[in-house]
């Protein structure tokens, strides 16, 4: 590769300045905001406010909850993503395989992800609501005892279909593209030598898909950690019993129920580190596991 | 461009209109969190007010939810854009009272407009709730509203039970839930919105037993919750066994329980006065019952739930005087007699009460005299003026976790209580020293 050299010196930033003032108004800006608020112990008003150090940082750590809310994200975040990817890749291939009609399947499954994750949130608490849903009705006249409502597993469970389901279309739409870029010859070649369709599907389609499969993981994490609290608020608010109160819920909850501001900015302050973290230890490790064509 | 240039030109020469003509009347901002024909009345209120003078303008803004909208006003203060008036739910006024300097008490704002603050005009236990140890009233007590039992009559003809006689005890209560559970009159015996507001904090006044130590918050900030006492427990540990079969049946954490009663599942409900209009609204063929008590306990009297305003600081004079003008208007008693009749809040003015007794209303709906014959019965007693912390929100919610861990059978109620006193206070702690 070439390095590129712009005859204009101040085009390029021109150009960029753009995407970096929004970077700055709506990332660095907060986030900065976060850090000094993470050091503070404020009143909710903010009347009077003293600075404390790091003992936001101590309560939170030493708090059970904490621990049980990093807990519960862990097994959220792992399992929409894994749910929402492996169901988008089964529709996907399935998709790719349908011969008339293929454009009319293709568009509808992508129409979920034009949904708020609020709406998508309710749509699934109308249909499984113990109180008002057709389907807990229907779960509970055949002897299924549902109650997500104080059952902490069910509740996980809905949230986690809920959240899964509406990403489903975005991998949808990546595993499509990536189904394509597959060139034909490779499937012919392998179905030449006597490989059938799953042994076709494990090594040959599977390892080329690897670059969208790693961008959705490193995506669709993301979208677990943060996304999904519009889902959860609707759905759960974070209960019963904070079965389902992930990080992301248990920094709102902290900071604008519970009015102790300090202490949910030093939890966004330590989400952000994850985050930070997550992301670069997939690029560091599982990237390397992935092979560009 | 060009078109856009217009644009903004058109824009800004309409605001200047605007602005122009909001100069004429001084505009106080009224945020609120009522929804349906409770925002409507809101609504009519405004316009009525503002037409009944051309001084002020009362704007009210819908600002969501109760929790919402508290936060979106203390949001607003914070960025120094707040409101005139707020509205702001029972549990929050700790918050409120906690953030001297941010409000000015409601006393003080009628002085200022000229108006003198009598608070023998007032139901007693309703100024009590919403006035500082001193006896200063601190904010306007807008829609108030007290927890009643509701029952289904046709259940309880179905399973046996006297349908015009409504259970007044606990134990009768619960017994007659099992009866109709076992009957099959329903699928589910008893129900209950806002667990902790109606069965610990209105449960400790009606029983009069203290909810925690300082007059439950009331005679000042540093409070231990006393929840974990023995008739707490005892109530718990009855509902956690109800609902192992199924007999009680838990909704949620605010009022969506409401729906089990609506729908015809739970036969038993107990529930804010507030909640009339949508029981009316199914069809369900109810009666209404005064909240359940323990015998050598109860009934004391209930405390009010709701909403009040309150009036931020760092306003005008001239704003104050229009914020009296609008509670003078609002304390009127056709106004107040109208809102109650109307919303199923309970009247604030003794006038107003009167009035709608001389009227017939109460002969004409039986039950609606019910929560505030429930408030008034007696004189409150240190357990029953009410609770008030700093932090009630976020211990509702710990006390919400509590049981939700009682309810699916993780714990029985006496861990359950003491676990939830511990965090509780623990918690309150921490909010009191900020």
């Amino acid at each position: 590769m070439q390095p590129v050299v712009f005859p204009n010196k101040i085009l390029p930033y021109l150009l960029l300045a753009p995407q970096i003032v929004l970077t700055v108004v709506f990332f660095f800006w907060p986030a900065s905001q976060a850090l000094y608020q993470s050091v503070l112990r404020e009143d909710p008003f903010g009347l009077k406010s003293g600075f404390v150090g790091l003992a936001n940082f101590r309560t939170i750590l030493s708090d059970p909850a904490y621990l049980h809310s990093l807990n519960v994200t862990a097994v959220f975040s792992l399992a929409t993503a894994l749910l929402s990817m492996a169901v988008a890749l089964l529709l996907a291939a399935s998709a790719d395989r349908v011969v008339r009609g293929r454009n009319v399947y293709r568009t509808l499954l992508i129409w979920p992800y034009a949904v708020a994750p609020a709406v998508a949130g309710m749509l699934w608490l109308f249909m499984f609501n113990p109180a008002m849903g057709t389907f807990a009705y229907l779960l509970r006249r055949n002897g299924f005892v549902w109650d997500p409502l104080l059952n902490g597993n069910q509740a996980m469970l809905l949230v986690i279909v809920a959240a899964a389901w509406k990403q489903i279309s975005y991998n949808f739409l990546f595993f499509v593209a990536g189904l394509q870029a597959i060139p034909k010859s490779l499937i012919e070649a392998a179905s030449i030598d006597g490989a059938r369709g799953t042994k076709r599907f494990w090594t040959i389609v599977f390892p080329l898909l690897a670059p969208t499969t790693f961008f959705l993981l490193v995506v669709n994490t993301v979208y677990a950690f943060f996304d999904t609290f519009g889902i959860i608020h609707a759905v759960t608010g974070g209960g019963p019993a904070k079965a389902t109160e992930t990080l992301v819920y248990k920094v709102y909850n902290d900071g604008f129920v519970n009015l102790d501001l300090g202490g949910s900015a030093a939890q966004s302050v330590i989400l952000m580190v994850i985050v930070v973290a997550l992301t670069a230890f997939q690029f560091r490790f599982v990237e390397k596991r992935v092979h560009y064509s | 461009m060009k078109r856009f240039s217009w644009t903004l030109t058109a824009t800004s020469a309409f605001s200047v209109f605007l602005a122009a003509d909001a100069f004429a009347a001084t505009e106080l901002g009224w945020w609120h969190a009522m929804t349906g024909a409770n925002n409507e009345v809101v609504e009519q209120l405004a316009k009525e007010f503002n037409e009944s003078q051309s001084a002020y303008k009362v704007v009210p803004v819908f600002k969501g939810t109760y929790p919402e909208t508290l936060n979106a006003g203390i949001a607003a203060f914070r960025s120094k854009q707040a409101p005139a008036i707020l509205q702001v739910f029972d549990a929050g006024s700790g918050v409120m009272l906690g953030a001297e300097g941010a409000i000015v008490p409601v006393a003080e704002v009628l002085q200022k407009g000229g108006y003198e603050f009598n608070k023998d005009q007032y139901l007693p236990g309703i100024v009590s709730y919403y006035s500082k140890a001193d006896g200063t009233m601190l904010s306007f007590p807008y829609n108030s509203s007290s927890p009643i039992l509701y029952y289904n009559k046709d259940a309880f003809t179905k399973a046996g039970l006297n349908a015009e006689k409504p259970p007044a005890t606990w134990p009768e209560v619960f017994d007659a839930a099992k009866k109709i559970k076992a009957s099959g009159a329903s699928a589910c015996g008893i129900t209950s919105t806002w667990l902790t507001w109606i069965q610990t904090e209105n449960f400790a006044a009606w029983n009069n037993v203290p909810y925690g130590t300082n007059e439950n918050g009331l005679a000042g900030p540093n409070v231990e919750l006393k929840i974990d006492a023995p008739l707490f427990v005892q109530h718990f540990q009855s509902i956690a066994d109800l609902a192992k079969d199924g007999t009680f049946r838990y909704g949620g954490r605010t009022s969506e329980a409401k729906q089990l009663f609506t729908s015809g599942e739970c036969a038993i409900l107990t529930e804010s006065s507030g909640g009339l209009g949508d029981i009316i609204k199914s069809g369900v063929n109810y009666g209404i019952g005064q909240l359940p008590y323990y015998e050598g306990n109860g009934p004391q009297n209930t405390i009010p739930g709701g909403a009040s305003l309150w009036v931020f600081a760092g306003k005008s004079d001239d704003e104050y005087k229009g914020v009296a003008e609008f509670f003078n208007f609002l304390s009127k008693t056709e106004i107040q007699a109208r809102l109650h009749q109307v919303s199923g809040y309970l009247p604030v003015t003794l006038a107003a009460y009167d009035e709608t007794k001389k009227s017939g209303f109460y002969e004409k709906n039986p039950g609606r005299e019910t929560p505030i014959k429930q408030m008034m019965g007696k004189a409150p007693t240190e357990n029953s003026k009410g609770v008030r912390l700093v932090n009630l929100p976020q211990v509702r919610d710990i006390l919400n976790e509590e049981f939700e861990a009682m309810l699916s059978g993780q714990k029985d109620a006496q861990s359950a209580l003491s676990d939830g006193v511990k965090k509780a206070n623990a918690a309150i702690a921490a909010a009191v020293s900020n």
